[in-house]
């Protein structure tokens, strides 16, 4: 039998680690999958590309997690499902394979803000699973993060802190807790938790100020909506704002600007009560938000009818559907960005024809500025006096 | 060969008769042809593991092989997604895949994200959500691809929320995504999850899921809205026929009778339609509105017609319509579709029973089951065992296999 010599052991050695082992990726290899992932588009333009270098980027180690994760977009949920699919097959195996987790890598990750929110949120479920002490650590210093999802956690302490300060009677720290985690709160479930535990603690919150709903408008109508099918006709209101001014309405009545403020919780501007129930009609509200400095914020809007938004004159969102949608907060979501000064914002709201129950007189909007995050930003609403001349619908 | 012999070959991609690919089953019939199946069970006896789930759903589990691939939501607003697949002997958890909804979330607090019921060709699943995601997997987790026909195609307007599910036909997943706002079905190709073809649908609220028939060797796929029932050809899109003489339910979902004939639930009445040639309008061979319909889809089993409403199950001759009997069901609301094995109708309520009606010319209720807990899911049927979906558990049902 031949000598199998220790240099042929190496080589074979050599080779069979070449054939099997994972393929060696730098981070620019990361990067381009990466990006061949994030390039796929509509109606799955770039999908073979996609799934190829997915197939690529899965096989790689947990080290590369922070890089996945920096590459999810907060305004591209559809690439950022393709990576998370990515990270979590890779933490699988190596939770499966019981490799270890970069979890230091992955806290810093998670505490730079600059990094994307859904990409930090991840980032923190897979700390938790690598490190189960660091939700202790971390949660309290997210109640007012701009991630809404790591503030949703951040915010649910602060609850369970207040319930245990009950349990032990110390109000005085219930309280202390509960208006911390308003303070963070933003999603509608928690607000209302929150609010009905201070409510029996005797401290009413004012929901409206808390979500941002602009509650004072000036309101005018009713114009002719036949059929449910003028919302893109353009009547007076929309061509400039002449507080002045008296216009012809649907069936030939005076239309005047008057003021309306709203006492709904949830800023609900409700036309049956400001110019009384009609059908197939439409009307609008004015409100003026003045700005310390310009920035980026969305309108969020509810209505169960036709709705047309303007900022400034722009025309924002215009959907032509009624009672299709489910009517309720945040139901649209609109991106403005305010000037620094005056901005005025103009609603249009359509009334069809519709009948055959109570949810056919629905005729109503809400709508509250707030950031990406869903926290409302502050605003000096102002109204313009309305002049005293008496006209129809006051 | 009887024509849907082909079918099944066609749409059940080669499954084995022991699993439950898509909703309803092998070839959508809602029938199952294994026997010996479970007749009476409780919450302590006859289970044989009860699954956590990740999240809400009102989808049915999907079974091939030895895996069981189900669908979840959570979440503040529901905004997440889940697929999950579970171990079938044991219900172990072997991999979960999340994904951020893309699309609109709010629905019917009845309802949520996870209605529509996967599909799989026996290799990967493809897993449709009521926010417009549409996911395709593998056996092992790992992402084909990925779509948002929200984002695609803008808003969908459905203010209870979408529960149509898709269907697989070859290579072709047929997506139906009728609603009030931009309505469509398409054809997806499945290898690249791009399209095949799209075509304009009613602009109406639907939950009705696609059918697939063979008439005369040609393969249709009939997508039924309360407007008119209307086929295409599912490789291409090409119009095959349509009928806007009947109203088809908008939730109840059509199955194959005998002879060629398509049942069509409808609001009030049931239909018996046979397609003909491509461009001809079906014929009516009978329709009757002496029967109870309401969500859940009816079942074709030999030659007779199995249809439930609020009162009960209601039975036709499937060749004529005639009413044959009627039997009161115990439970409260059946969103969930019957489903039929050796003989045996199992229907499961709103508020957790499983009525076991044994079938013939005098039904015979064999057992009324109750698990303590909500179901709107329609149940599955694999390898002897049943399957019932509640909102937050999976129940396999069933002997020691």
């Amino acid at each position: 039998m031949k000598r199998f010599l220790p240099g042929r052991i190496t080589s074979v050695a050599l080779l069979l680690f070449v054939a099997f082992a994972a393929p060696l990726h730098g981070a620019d290899d990361v990067k381009s999958l990466l990006a061949a992932i994030k390039a796929v588009g509509k109606e799955g333009a770039g999908n073979p590309t996609a799934a190829r270098a997915w197939r690529e980027l899965s096989r790689l180690g947990p080290d590369v997690l922070p890089a996945i994760f920096a590459g999810f977009d907060d305004d591209n949920p559809l690439t950022t499902n393709w990576l998370r699919a990515a990270a979590d097959a890779i933490g699988d195996r190596a939770l499966r394979e019981k490799k270890p987790l970069p979890a230091a890598a992955l806290e810093r990750f998670v505490q730079d803000t600059n990094n994307p929110a859904i990409g930090r949120l991840a980032a923190y479920r897979w700390l938790v699973r690598a490190d189960p002490a660091a939700p202790a650590r971390l949660l309290p210093g997210f109640l007012h993060d701009r991630s809404p999802d790591l503030r949703r956690d951040a915010v649910d302490t602060r609850v369970e802190a207040a319930t245990a300060a009950l349990a032990k009677g110390d109000k005085t720290a219930a309280i202390r807790a509960l208006r911390e985690a308003l303070s963070g709160a933003t999603d509608k479930d928690q607000v209302e938790d929150i609010a009905k535990s201070l409510k029996e603690q005797g401290i009413e919150v004012d929901l409206a100020a808390h979500f941002g709903f602009i509650r004072s408008w000036l309101v005018i109508g009713p114009f002719d909506n036949a059929k449910g099918e003028k919302l893109a006709v353009v009547y007076a209101p929309e061509k400039s704002i002449d507080l002045q001014a008296t216009y012809k309405g649907k069936g030939d009545v005076d239309c005047r600007w008057k003021s309306f403020a709203t006492n709904d919780p949830y800023g609900k501007v409700d036309f049956n009560k400001a110019l009384g129930q009609k059908k197939g009609v439409i009307a609008y509200a004015q409100a003026v938000v003045e700005m310390p400095a310009e920035r980026r914020a969305e309108i969020h809007l509810g209505c169960a009818t036709g709705l047309k938004v303007f900022h400034n004159g722009k025309e924002l969102l215009f959907c032509d559907e009624y009672f299709h949608g489910i009517p309720e907060m945040d139901q649209f979501v609109v991106p403005v960005v305010l000037k620094a000064g005056r901005n005025e914002i103009l609603i249009k709201v359509g009334q069809s024809e519709e009948t055959g129950g109570s949810w056919a007189d629905q005729w109503w909007f809400q709508a509250r500025l707030c950031d990406a995050s869903g926290v409302a930003v502050s605003v000096t609403s102002a109204m313009r006096p309305v002049p005293a001349k008496a006209g129809a619908g006051e | 060969m009887k024509p849907y012999a082909s079918l099944c070959a066609i749409v059940a991609s080669l499954a084995p008769a022991a699993d439950w690919p898509q909703f309803r089953g092998p070839d959508s019939s809602a029938i199952s042809q294994e026997t010996g199946l479970p007749v009476k069970w409780s919450a302590t006896e006859n289970v044989r593991w009860k699954a956590d789930l990740p999240g809400r759903g009102v989808s049915s589990p999907i079974i091939v092989g030895g895996k069981i691939y189900i669908t979840a939501c959570s979440g503040y607003h529901a905004k997440w997604l889940h697929v999950v697949c579970l171990d079938k002997a044991t219900g172990a958890r072997l991999w979960e895949r999340q994904f951020n909804s893309t699309g609109p979330t709010a629905c019917h607090p009845k309802t949520n994200m996870a209605a529509p019921t996967p599909v799989t060709d026996g290799k990967n699943v493809y897993a449709l959500f009521a926010s417009g995601d549409l996911v395709a997997l593998d056996g092992d987790g790992n992402l084909l691809w990925c779509r948002s026909l929200s984002r695609d195609y803008g808003k969908l307007q459905n203010q209870i929320g979408l529960a149509a599910s898709p269907v697989l036909v070859g290579q072709t997943l047929l997506v139906p995504m009728e609603n009030a706002g931009n309505s469509y079905a398409a054809g997806i190709d499945i290898q690249t999850g791009q399209n095949k073809w799209k075509v304009a649908r009613e602009r109406i609220v639907n939950w009705a899921t696609p059918l697939v028939i063979n008439v005369a060797g040609r393969i249709d796929a009939a997508f039924a809205t309360t407007k008119a029932i209307t086929a295409y050809d599912p490789e291409t899109g090409a119009l095959r026929w349509t009928h806007t003489g009947v109203s088809p339910s908008e939730v109840a979902s059509s199955g194959r009778g005998d002879e060629g004939m398509v049942i069509v639930p409808g609001e009030h009445d049931i239909y018996a339609l046979r397609p003909g040639a491509a461009g001809a309008t079906p014929e009516l061979v009978w329709k009757t509105g002496k029967v109870q319909l309401d969500f859940a889809s009816p079942v074709v089993y030999r030659g007779r017609i199995y249809s439930v409403g609020t009162i009960g199950v209601d039975c036709l001759d499937a060749k004529t319509g005639t009413a044959l009997w009627r039997e009161r069901l115990k439970g409260k609301h059946f969103w969930a579709s019957p489903i039929i094995a050796d003989g045996k109708l199992y229907i499961v309520s709103e508020d957790g029973y499983t009525n076991v009606i044994k079938l013939g010319d005098k039904p015979e209720v064999l057992a009324t089951n109750a698990l303590g807990e909500s179901f709107l899911a329609t149940p599955a049927i694999a390898d002897g065992c049943l399957y019932l979906r509640s909102d937050q558990h999976l129940f396999c049902i069933g002997g020691t296999k």
